[in-house]
């Protein structure tokens, strides 16, 4: 491939060595403002520190009981400008949703408000401890109230959880109430029936709470198939998952017929949440029938991803399963006074299914997403919801005449846009595709997830994008599978202006180099 | 809305490439009985960034702030200082607004990281292997006996009595769902811990004996005999430690045999927050173990033109590829908390943690020998370091924690709060100084302290 594609992108002209357009091999090799920075072990010192303390008294007093360090830790330190630097560097390595578009599908990177961040770290939030008397903390208690009705209200449930610290935790936390409302009628049920498109942490939840996991197909429309699903409900099913709006980015619009069947089964309905930001607002789950729903404050709600967490995953739940929710959790006395009820409060806990976590969840992550919801308030969620859809639909129809859209149509699409690589050529393929748009500077969308389309690319663009930011994404986007279509084989070496070029995980995985050594 | 940028001319442009006529049409596939005609009833609409910031400011002032009175919280949660450039450095949107590194191309910053930080923690524990980092030390702790009964494939796990109680709490209640057994216990008030008595525990078919380093009580002693009795009877040591400042003063986990390391990572770089977000600690000390490990595991590689770059790596353990036959439904663990700790750590560095240590462990001293001076209150601990237990002969804690807090003084966690019925326990407090404790502190403590055992009864 010499000849400039239908983008005028000429690959020949980028991947000259020494050439005009790549220009000479530098010293150091820094490009400009492309720089290289060693690891925190290469460059600190054992007896350097960037915190000025007092130096150590060899006699002062010690009661260590004879366990004193003999031996180094092994760590480096650096002075804070040094340590600044380090961070500031490496920060430049990486992309985040104040750099661009990142349409990750099903992880709904949408803007992170700065209003959260300042409300987080008011020291009456962050500098609080979580065992301090509960009336030196009544504010605190009344953040996790407040949030907790809001969940209920925009849900349509009678009861929540807040305490697990992230959406596969908020799974367990279901999963663990239902096994539990089980056990206390004696019902001993095995088997929880899993989507093929769900996601991986679905049924690996499933299987930590010691259920045996079956999968139901999907139709060719890419919803749950009832027809299956109805038939395998039985005596021995405790409960269905189902992702609604699901990973194909459809909305299973038989869910309540579903939820009758389960609920006349003697069986229970997980709803994994992950994509309520499609729908806050407009629909609420309780209405559906859902008995168990785990929600993504750092998705529907903005609060950060952070380069992998924290998250928080809060459980809505059905009347049926709000008395085995797990400790703690807040109430309120007819005074006023928030208070915790605990291990100790032994009638007022009732059939609680135990303690999750050490303390009462992501507060953090609570002040960030109270926060969020206020600003928004019901008009703005409402709003959200339209505005991520809109978004996720007109990408579906910018594209669907050049990239295979599996289910375009099954209908309007919800919050994301799910391709699949059926008419790449000459061996291209859908991480082609992402490692292209990472050239053209976006973060590629989810890739070969759902399991059920072949080279799935799911593309969620949020709300927080404008239409020009959106037009210029579908004008790369379209650019990148021109190339894939038309099998340029260019393409495969992509991407070639990123920090890093194409790593090896095979290499990665094989032999693996988990710690500096040295 | 300042957050939405969409134009209802965009809106309506947009409406008409899809080939709908309202936003609605693209709802149609709800059921009619689950639509909803306007916004939800009964609650607020959207309010501008003044209005809310004072009803949260409003909120955080109904709270007693640590930093404002003297403070001697821990149990699982210590109050130190951060430096400024920790928080500057998590700000950055290109840490805080990124998302675990699929595409390691343009993730290279929180890689580096997370390998950085993964070699901190392993050294800091004595262990070869750390994680990337789990949600905080309780889960981390249920993760480590899960993990050992896929090792041993054995089903029962010890748990020392003087572990966690909330941390025993998360274990059992896990437990009960997989059908793991769990032989807890209650701390026994002495001076020294009941090490012969948890050897004892260990049998043929214990998969691990779980043990606090320093306890819950505070108390520290060697764990050798622990690893030792352990791994005679094929079982692995998972050793807790929830206050991490601790290993620059006495000797690592990984140095007395412990199988597995797990803990709370909150001292460094996070903040008490109320509990959460903390930051769950993972390390083994045998390489071999590593493909039994839970969580986000970041490896070295090389990239397309042979320079040094990293990966999330081993990922067939993970739900994302192995489903229902994971290691861990664990899927994000907590980046920005892990980033945090690293930074932390990167100021301190060998020296600086060294001298925080030494000097959380002298005022610690000094606020022992001060207290022990009350009357009516006895120090515990043979040996501590930067936390111990006072019994305040015969009178509750738990009332006189509350009394305190009236007179301005954060004094402690009883051991009441933490062990609720348990009659042995009451009379127990639980003080932890940090660096952030001052001289003054203390003697309010020790002033108020005595003041509140005379008044109560």
């Amino acid at each position: 491939m010499n000849a400039p594609n239908q983008s005028g992108w000429k690959p020949e002209m980028q991947v000259a060595e020494n050439g005009f357009m790549s220009g000479p091999v530098t010293t150091t090799g820094n490009r400009a403002l492309m720089l290289e920075e060693p690891l925190l072990f290469e460059i600190g010192r054992a007896d350097v520190t960037g915190v000025d303390l007092p130096p150590v008294d060899a006699n002062a007093p010690s009661r260590l009981g004879g366990l004193a360090r003999s031996e180094a830790i092994g760590l480096v330190g650096l002075t804070e400008p040094e340590t600044v630097r380090h961070y500031t560097r490496l920060s430049r390595q990486n992309y985040g949703i104040d750099l661009g578009f990142f349409p990750l599908g099903s992880c709904t990177m949408k803007h992170n408000p700065r209003l959260n961040e300042k409300v987080a770290r008011l020291p009456g939030f962050a500098d609080i401890h979580p065992l301090a008397p509960q009336n030196a903390v009544q504010g605190a208690l009344e953040v996790i109230s407040q949030l907790g009705e809001w969940l209920c209200k925009l849900t349509g449930m009678p009861a929540v959880a807040m305490s697990p610290k992230a959406g596969a935790h908020g799974e367990l936390c279901g999963i663990l109430a239902i096994r539990a409302a089980h056990e206390a009628r004696g019902d001993a049920r095995e088997v929880v029936l899993v989507p093929e498109s769900a996601h991986g942490t679905n049924p690996a939840t499933a299987a930590f709470a010691n259920y045996r996991v079956e999968d139901i197909p999907a139709t060719p429309e890419g919803r749950v198939d009832v027809a299956a699903l109805k038939a395998r409900l039985g005596p021995d099913v405790a409960a269905v998952m189902i992702t609604n709006p699901n990973t194909c980015g459809l909305f299973e619009k038989d869910f309540r017929e579903i939820a009758d069947a389960v609920h006349a089964a003697g069986g229970y309905v997980y709803c994994d949440g992950a994509n309520f930001n499609a729908i806050v607002g407009k629909v609420r789950p309780g209405d559906l029938g859902v008995d168990a729903m785990h929600i993504n404050l750092h998705k529907t709600f903005s609060t950060p991803h952070g380069g992998g967490g924290p998250g928080s995953g809060p459980v809505v739940l059905s009347e049926a399963l709000a008395p085995f929710a797990p400790l703690p959790f807040v109430r309120k006395d007819e005074g006023g006074t928030f208070y915790l009820v605990e291990e100790e409060n032994r009638e007022e806990r009732g059939p609680s299914f135990g303690r999750m976590t050490a303390f009462h969840g992501q507060m953090g992550m609570f002040t960030r997403a109270l926060t969020y919801i206020l600003s928004h308030g019901a008009d703005g969620l409402k709003q959200v919801a339209e505005d991520a859809v809109l978004n996720a639909n007109y990408i579906l129809r910018s594209m669907e005449d050049i990239l295979h859209a599996p289910f375009g149509a099954s209908g309007p699409c919800m919050h994301e846009a799910l391709f699949g690589d059926k008419d790449f050529t000459n061996g291209l393929s859908t991480l082609d595709v992402a490692k292209g748009l990472i050239d053209e500077g976006y973060h590629p969308m989810t890739v070969y997830f759902p399991l059920v389309v072949h080279g799935a690319m799911l593309v969620e663009p949020t709300e927080t994008e404008s239409k020009a930011a959106i037009d210029q994404f579908i004008t790369a986007f379209r650019a990148v599978v021109e190339r894939a279509l038309a099998g340029d084989e260019a393409l495969k070496q992509a991407p070639y202006y990123s920090p890093r070029r194409r790593l090896d995980e095979t290499a990665a995985a094989r032999k693996p180099k988990l710690a500096y050594e040295g | 809305m300042r957050y939405l940028p969409l134009t209802d001319t965009d809106r309506q442009a947009m409406l008409a490439k899809i080939g709908a006529a309202s936003v609605d049409d693209l709802f149609v596939d709800v059921p009619e009985v689950a639509r909803l005609d306007g916004p939800i009833h009964g609650l607020p609409m959207h309010a501008s960034e003044m209005a809310v910031e004072r009803h949260m400011k409003a909120l955080a002032a109904k709270n007693l702030v640590a930093g404002d009175v003297p403070f001697f919280l821990g149990a699982g949660a210590y109050r130190h200082h951060v430096p400024a450039s920790v928080d500057t450095i998590i700000q950055r949107g290109e840490f805080l607004t990124a998302y675990t590194p699929y595409q390691p191309e343009i993730a290279q910053g929180t890689l580096q990281v997370l390998f950085e930080f993964q070699t901190q923690v392993a050294r800091l524990y004595g262990c070869a292997v750390a994680n990337a980092s789990l949600y905080d030390g309780s889960t981390a702790c249920w993760e480590a006996v899960a993990m050992a009964t896929r090792v041993t494939r054995r089903k029962r796990a010890v748990l020392s009595g003087a572990l966690h109680p909330h941390y025993a709490q998360v274990v059992k209640t896990m437990a009960h769902f997989t059908g793991d057994e769990i032989a807890d216990a209650q701390p026994a008030i002495t001076p020294e811990p009941d090490l012969d008595g948890l050897i004892a525990r260990i049998d043929e078919d214990t998969a691990c004996v779980v043990v606090q380093y320093p306890d819950i009580l505070g108390r520290i002693s060697d764990l050798t005999p622990v690893a030792d009795a352990a791994h005679a009877k094929g079982a692995l040591l998972v050793v807790v430690n929830t206050e991490p400042v601790a290993l620059g003063a006495i000797r690592s986990p990984g140095e007395m045999g412990a199988d597995i390391v797990v803990g709370e990572g909150q001292s460094l770089g996070v903040g008490l927050q109320f509990g959460g977000p903390y930051l769950g600690l993972f390390a083994v000390r045998d390489p071999k173990h590593v493909r039994q490990m839970p969580g986000r595991l970041c490896g070295e590689t090389v990239d397309a033109e042979g320079k040094r770059g990293f990966v999330l790596t081993l990922s067939t353990r993970e739900q994302h590829i192995r489903r229902e036959k994971a290691t861990s439904n664990i899927c994000t663990n907590s980046g920005l908390c892990a980033l945090a700790f690293s930074v932390h750590m990167t100021l301190l560095g060998e020296r600086g943690l060294r001298e925080l240590a030494a000097e959380n462990h002298r005022l610690a001293c000094l606020a022992a020998d001060r207290l022990a001076q009350v009357p009516g209150v006895e120090v515990l601990n043979t040996a501590f370091f930067n936390e111990f237990t006072l019994l305040l002969g015969g009178k509750p804690a738990r009332q006189i924690v509350r009394d305190l807090a009236d007179r301005g003084v954060l004094g402690g966690v009883s051991l009441g709060r933490l062990y609720p019925g348990v009659k042995a326990l009451e009379h127990a407090l639980l003080v932890a100084v940090t660096e952030t404790t001052t001289e003054e502190d203390i003697e309010a403590l020790a002033r108020e302290l005595e003041a509140s055992i005379k008044e109560t009864v």
